[in-house]
């Protein structure tokens, strides 16, 4: 990802170049917000079609060598000291895991760099903004093109996994929702964040002391309660656990509906709350 | 200074580009430029640990012990923790003399600065290979201690972890550095992940290289990261032997070569 940040970044507007805010979204004609989300929406997808193959290797395959190499290498020496986890086999624990991992990386990946290219670099956002759109509909443009990621992503990994047998149940479907939604739930509340950054250093943190903690620690690659007990509620707040949780009971075929409606529950009040928080700091670095 | 000891006679030692052996001022010049990224650079260490707690103490508990060949079982968290040892040195060399160097590169065109200099292109490749190895070594000290202190460390060998670190740093900012003269886009660098991904999962990392079919095995083998994993392993466990000198030799020569194949990329693109 930072390899694609300098490039934006090289490619940048020339520094004292002044783009018009403002003053565009006050005029009276202005749409109600959100209502023209669709066109950012549609901008975002017609760049992705020019630069999907770059990205394959870190949507699409990453997660299939992770499997791999966990779920089958690493799956040998876990089935044979332990017949697996609880009685599961280590590849049919793991590839939930990573579903659900995966959804997360890539709301991530998608929301920190192109965030703040669009409004530092390349400038995306200034151009919408001087015609009819409004931040409402940068936001929910940006973070539906997001979840077109996400969905492309947790779509190829599990075809893969269940030709694989790494899904035990078609319930697995429904996991594949969840998982989408586990990632959504990442998306917004990282563009609040992003959007409010002068340069990329802060995103080596948020990568080395959010994404990449929750990834190892919250579940995808054994479970919570073989932590010390002190950091298990450290887990438990994480949405990707409530994901991986709700994934993994639904991809084994023993679901707990009543919990994996309240994981759910959970995940969406991060996709409202980060929206929100969106919303305003957009508005807060593009309009005001 | 580290540079001045070891960095003058190496680049001596390759023959064909030009070069002052003044590698050293290059280092300096990213020792000063370095302390303006300082937080990004010392949270780097974090990750290793990270893994270390994860892989060690959660995923050791799934795992239980590990067969080391010797007819020995050791804990889970002592077989991985020096393949993450070794991962790290990789990542990290490769990290700096692909992704930075291309920037300087192509970019900030800092090389066309330097060679304007006394500075040959040897000097260049030398010096980004040396300074890459600088903070691979800083890293991989700290991330010893870490080991240390977690009680995964076996042997007295051990001690010899570090200089193997940092041999498999100079494999792999050499390899990286060669290969940056090569990349044209920063999507070539995308490529970079499809050689390093699957070496850091495969590379009897994560589990020991019996896990393979015996067919398979000898590709494992051929890569530099299971040199350098079998490498730093066999040190920190004990389990040294004469192959232990081979897997030193290969991280070596191919240092020597990626840094030859650089200095000489560099001259051809950048002197002619």
């Amino acid at each position: 990802m930072t390899a694609s940040a300098q490039q934006l970044g090289a490619e940048s507007t020339p520094a004292g170049t002044r783009v018009p805010t403002g003053e565009v979204s006050a005029l009276p004609a202005t749409p109600r917000p959100g209502a023209l989300a669709g066109r950012a929406f549609v901008y975002w997808l017609a760049v992705y079609r020019r630069v999907w193959l770059g990205s394959a290797i870190s949507s699409f395959l990453a997660p299939l060598l992770y499997l791999g190499a966990m779920g089958f290498g690493l799956g040998t020496l876990v089935n044979r000291s332990g017949g697996g986890i609880d009685g599961v086999p280590y590849a049919q624990f793991v590839a939930p895991g990573v579903l659900a991992a995966t959804a997360m990386q890539t709301a991530a990946g998608e929301s920190t760099y192109m965030v703040m290219g669009a409004v530092k670099w390349q400038r995306q956002y200034h151009a919408m903004l001087a015609g009819p759109l409004g931040p409402v509909d940068l936001v929910l443009g940006h973070a539906a093109y997001i979840l077109v990621r996400i969905t492309l992503a947790c779509v190829a990994f599990t075809l893969v996994a269940a030709v694989l047998g790494a899904l035990a149940s078609p319930l697995a479907v429904v996991g594949l929702l969840v998982a989408i939604l586990c990632g959504a739930a990442h998306g917004p509340v990282i563009m609040a964040f992003s959007a409010r950054q002068e340069n990329d250093g802060n995103f080596n943190l948020l990568f080395r002391f959010g994404i990449i903690p929750m990834f190892l620690f919250a579940g995808t690659f054994f479970p919570v309660d073989r932590l010390p007990a002190w950091i298990q509620p450290l887990a438990w707040v994480t949405p990707l656990w409530n994901g991986t949780t709700s994934v993994r009971q639904l991809t084994l075929g023993v679901p707990d509906w009543p919990a994996i409606a309240a994981h759910c529950a959970y995940l969406l009040a991060w996709v409202a709350v980060g929206l929100v928080l969106a919303f305003r700091s957009f508005r807060a670095r593009l309009v005001t | 200074m580290t540079a001045r000891t070891w960095a003058a006679p190496v680049a001596r030692a390759i023959p064909i580009p030009a070069g002052a052996g003044m590698a050293r001022m290059l280092v300096e010049r990213n020792a000063r430029s370095f302390k303006a990224f300082w937080p990004t650079i010392v949270s780097g260490f974090f990750e290793p640990v990270f893994y270390l707690f994860s892989l060690g103490v959660g995923l050791g508990t799934v795992v239980g012990d590990v067969d080391v060949g010797d007819g020995r079982t050791v804990p889970y968290a002592a077989f991985v923790a020096p393949a993450l040892l070794a991962s790290s040195a990789m990542n990290g060399a490769v990290f700096d003399t692909t992704g930075n160097v291309f920037f300087k590169l192509k970019y900030s065109r800092l090389y066309d600065s330097v060679l304007a200099t006394p500075l040959g292109p040897r000097d260049v490749a030398v010096g980004e290979v040396t300074w890459a190895m600088v903070r691979g070594t800083a890293y991989s000290a700290a991330f010893l201690v870490v080991m240390a202190l977690a009680h995964v460390v076996t042997s007295w060998w051990a001690v010899l972890t570090l200089p193997a670190a940092v041999l498999v740093g100079l494999a792999f900012a050499g390899v990286g550095m060669a290969a940056t003269t090569y990349m044209r886009s920063w999507q070539d660098l995308d490529l970079v992940q499809l050689a390093v991904l699957p070496m850091f999962l495969f590379s009897a990392t994560f589990y020991p290289l019996s896990t393979y079919p015996p067919s398979l095995q000898w590709v494992v083998q051929i890569t530099p990261l299971y040199q350098g994993v079998t490498l730093v392993r066999d040190l920190a466990l004990g389990t040294v032997g004469w192959t232990t000198l081979g897997n030193a030799l290969y991280l070596v020569l191919l240092g020597l070569l990626g840094m030859g194949v650089a200095a000489r990329r560099l001259e051809r693109t950048l002197l002619s």
